[in-house]
């Protein structure tokens, strides 16, 4: 549709539904006793705007799976385009909430965020501007009051918000979550689930979230992918979630479009990739 | 164990308090016991009226006697101390008893920065003289060893260029050098201060390479999302991460520094505390060279101490 003529940049031809695609990958790590075989043939389109979950059993690669998206390991075999360029290497469009939270010990939550936000707002805007920016994302994941703390002085579940902080605060093109509320207690897993459906539906937001959770899947996702388990694991099947948003936590308990979701994950996870004791 | 608790009744007037409060709570009238600095209340202490009266003094107890150890235990080990030394110079007519060096001490610390020609100055003047070489030759070393560790933590081509050749300098005794510095330098000084150098910068080399190795990938991963230049890197990562391994080094560096400028002086001559010694062997003054010995270590104690006080201020784990 851009017309052939526009120079000088290569004509951005985008196809939205295909923002993130990951073509045939597969990813062999080379381990002390010969190779490893952790994914083999992926292949994913996500279209922009959309919310994508990654399922299956624990080490089946998930988290490598993100991490070939995120850019910080590279496929032994297949590709991976993000808006239609390989992705060469990490970079803050596409930002990473850590399964481990990954905060830099020896600064406070405050100067972990902001050194995100310095990233990617630093060239534009004056540095009170910045300090809100932080600000605002701490109060988000309700850590305003644990600002100056530093990650050694805060719970599991306040270091896991501290990263999800971090992440949200980049207001990156994609978002990268690996199994961003797993260290939470219920009650403020659901908050931040809710905060989450709210800022990617303002923001517009793609997402790839690995999660163990089912109800967390099928509540947050547009589509839910479920991976055989390990090793050369793959996607086993693609669930669509054809659920209306907002979604509403409650109402949705009793809506049997989710519960039928809901079901065929657990098959699919219990029965079909039933996990044999590793 | 009576009287350890009135002993205790007596520090703490809020222990002895205690089982009356729990008889006062237990009555419907609400208590007024202003003495009690933190009341509790009537109901928490009638649930449990039985447990709290001992539960309190046996912690205090049990404090006070970890407390008593610490000071005591110390105590007693120099008490040993001197008086197998007492011995030793009773059997030993050479060697001087406590009581005479502590005289000696204190006529030497009672004027310890005279000056009476080149080679007869106060023990101050000759602690700072090798405090001053160990500060400079430790000075170059870090300027030298950190950037250099650093480097090769960083870059696999250099660890393995300078692997071999740090595996083969490293078990030499720095004293193996000082003719080498003697030569070069042609003075003793800047010879002691070679030594120094060559002693000092092992350890910081080797030590700050194993911290930039050792850097958890997760940090290096926040790196590489944010895409953070090399600059930001350095700073807000590699140097905070690698810090506590660098004050490691810095901090056995000096003790093994302090511990060869004696030697090192003692040939070299000049002023200096090692060559202090020695001049008092030539002297046959051994209550002096014992006052050294003692000297020697208080000093090196107080290195280590500052050292690690400077490490506690930048451990964040
Ligand atoms: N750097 C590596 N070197 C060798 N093997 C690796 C490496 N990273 C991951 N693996 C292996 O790849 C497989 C997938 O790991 P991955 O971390 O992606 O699992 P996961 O699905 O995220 O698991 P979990 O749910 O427990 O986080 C595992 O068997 C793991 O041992
Ligand atoms: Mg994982």
């Amino acid at each position: 549709m851009v017309p052939i003529s526009q120079p000088p940049k290569p004509a951005p031809v985008k196809d939205p539904a295909r923002y993130l695609s990951v073509q045939g990958a597969g990813m062999v790590f080379d381990t002390r006793n010969g190779a490893f075989c952790a994914l083999r043939d992926i292949d994913l389109d996500v279209a922009r705007g959309e919310f994508v979950s990654l399922i299956g059993h624990s080490g089946c690669g998930k988290s490598t799976l993100l991490n070939l998206v995120a850019g910080l390991a590279r496929p032994t075999s297949g590709a991976l385009l993000c808006a239609e360029r390989e992705i060469a290497g990490p970079g803050p469009d596409r930002a990473v909430v850590f399964q481990n939270h990954s905060l830099l010990p020896w600064m406070t939550c405050f100067d972990n965020v902001h050194l995100a936000v310095e990233r990617v707002f630093g060239g534009s805007e004056p540095k009170a501007r910045l300090k809100a920016r932080t600000h605002d994302a701490l109060a988000l994941v309700g850590l305003a009051h644990a600002e100056h703390k530093r990650p050694g002085e805060i719970s599991g579940g306040m270091k896991q918000r501290v990263g999800i902080a971090r992440a949200l605060a980049m207001q990156p093109n994609m978002l990268l979550l690996d199994e961003p509320f797993g260290a939470l207690d219920a009650l403020t897993r659901a908050t931040l689930q809710d905060e989450l459906m709210r800022i990617v539906a303002a923001t517009g937001s793609t997402v790839l979230m690995v999660t163990h959770d089912v109800d967390e899947a099928v509540l947050l996702s547009d589509r839910i992918v479920m991976m055989t388990n390990g090793p050369a694991a793959t996607i086993g099947e693609i669930l669509p979630v054809p659920l209306p948003r907002p979604r509403d936590r409650l109402a949705l308990s009793h809506d049997p479009v989710f519960i039928d979701c809901r079901s065929a994950v657990l098959e699919f996870l219990y029965q079909k990739q039933k996990k044999t004791a590793a | 164990m009576a009287r350890e608790d009135s002993m205790s009744a007596v520090l703490n007037p809020a222990i002895g308090k205690t089982p009356m409060r729990a008889i006062d709570g237990a009555a419907p009238v609400t208590p007024r016991t202003g003495t009690a600095p933190a009341a509790a209340p009537p109901a928490a202490s009638a649930a449990a009226p039985a447990p709290r009266p001992a539960a309190v003094p046996a912690s205090v107890l049990a404090e006070r006697r970890a407390r008593a150890a610490r000071v005591v235990a110390p105590l007693a080990g120099f008490a040993v101390f001197v008086l197998v030394w007492q011995m030793i110079a009773h059997g030993n007519s050479a060697i001087p008893g406590p009581a005479k060096v502590w005289d000696a001490a204190l006529a030497i610390f009672g004027d310890p920065f005279y000056r009476k020609g080149p080679n007869d100055q106060g023990i101050g003047w000759n602690v700072l003289a090798s405090l001053g070489r160990v500060g400079i030759g430790f000075g170059l070393a870090a300027a030298i060893g950190i950037p250099l560790g650093f480097m090769i933590g960083r870059f696999r081509f250099l660890d393995h260029m300078s692997g071999p050749i740090i595996s083969l300098l490293r078990p030499v005794s720095p004293l193996a050098w000082l003719p080498i510095g003697l030569l070069v330098f042609k003075a003793a000084n800047p010879a002691a201060i070679w030594t120094i150098f060559i002693c000092s910068v092992w350890p910081m080399i080797i030590n700050t390479a194993a911290g930039v190795r050792q850097i958890p990938q997760d940090y290096m991963n926040v790196a590489k999302v944010l895409n953070l230049s090399e600059w930001k890197v350095f700073t807000k990562i590699l140097f905070p991460a690698v810090l506590p391994f660098v004050l490691t080094g810095v901090r056995l560096s000096i003790g093994v520094a302090w511990l060869v400028i004696v030697a090192a002086e003692m040939l070299t001559g000049g002023v200096g505390i090692g060559f202090w010694v020695w001049d008092e062997w030539n002297n046959l003054n051994v209550a002096h060279i014992i006052i050294a010995i003692f000297t020697i270590g208080i000093v090196g104690l107080a290195l280590e101490v500052g050292m690690v006080a400077l490490a506690r201020r930048f451990e964040y784990a």
